[in-house]
């Protein structure tokens, strides 16, 4: 199962309401204010720390470029459109909006 | 649409009245209804506050959808479920949220089934697509 999230950690519990749900194995992806999820160092931070232990973790390249982030959590993949597509025709999506 | 079978699940997340995304997914709830699919409904998170009893909506000048969830299994729309732990947070006891319709038999409500993160989560791994508000 893939899990899409677009919502700042910040600003929105839609990605700790995700992780509860998330069973092993799923997967993660972080798009659009999602993305600010995946930046280290922050705040924020251990959310998807944690969730590495149990998913993998993707954040879409072109909002991570946009929003300027340069310092990720390292073990977050970072995913093209193209990457996107392969994902969503791999897996069921729901998307946290 | 030909019928299709699928597993198809809707899932509320929004609380009701500051947007329209309840509503819709009301609308949407009966739209998949009139097909063969195997549809199940979820509130989760904030979606939990539109099973809250006692909603009045005259005051917003809107209607308010508490009659069409009271119709949903009349539609024959039953697999309708809410998250332990978001009814929790939120102080709605279980046994409160609102109807979705009678039995038919003994004219007692029918609420929706509350269910926990993991079988929420078993039940969203099962789906071939979900639509989520």
């Amino acid at each position: 199962m893939l899990h899409t999230v677009n919502k700042s950690p910040f600003q929105n519990s839609a990605l700790e309401n995700c992780l509860r749900l998330a069973r092993e194995g799923d997967v993660i992806l972080l798009l659009e204010d999602g993305v600010y999820a995946a930046a280290a160092g922050t705040a924020k931070s251990s959310l998807v720390e944690q969730a590495l232990k149990r998913h993998t973790v993707y954040a879409i390249e072109a909002d991570v470029k946009a929003r300027g982030l340069n310092n990720l959590i390292k073990e977050v993949h970072i995913a093209s459109y193209a990457d996107f597509v392969d994902l969503v025709e791999q897996h069921p999506v729901h998307a946290w909006l | 649409m030909a019928a299709t079978g699928k597993k198809v699940m809707v899932t509320v997340r929004k609380a009701p009245h500051g947007s329209i995304y309840v509503q819709e997914s009301i609308e949407v709830m009966f739209i998949f209804a009139t097909y063969d699919m195997d549809l199940s409904v979820v509130f989760i998170d904030d979606g939990v506050l539109a099973l809250q009893p006692g909603q009045d909506t005259k005051g917003l000048g809107i209607k308010g959808f508490m009659a069409s969830l009271g119709a949903l299994v009349d539609w024959e729309v039953t697999k309708v479920y809410v998250d332990r732990r978001s009814l929790k947070e939120r102080n709605i006891a279980e046994d409160a949220v609102i109807a979705i319709g009678k039995d038919e038999d003994t004219d007692a409500p029918i609420r929706p089934q509350v269910l926990d993160s993991a079988e929420i989560a078993a039940m969203m791994a099962a789906q071939h697509s979900i639509v989520s508000f």
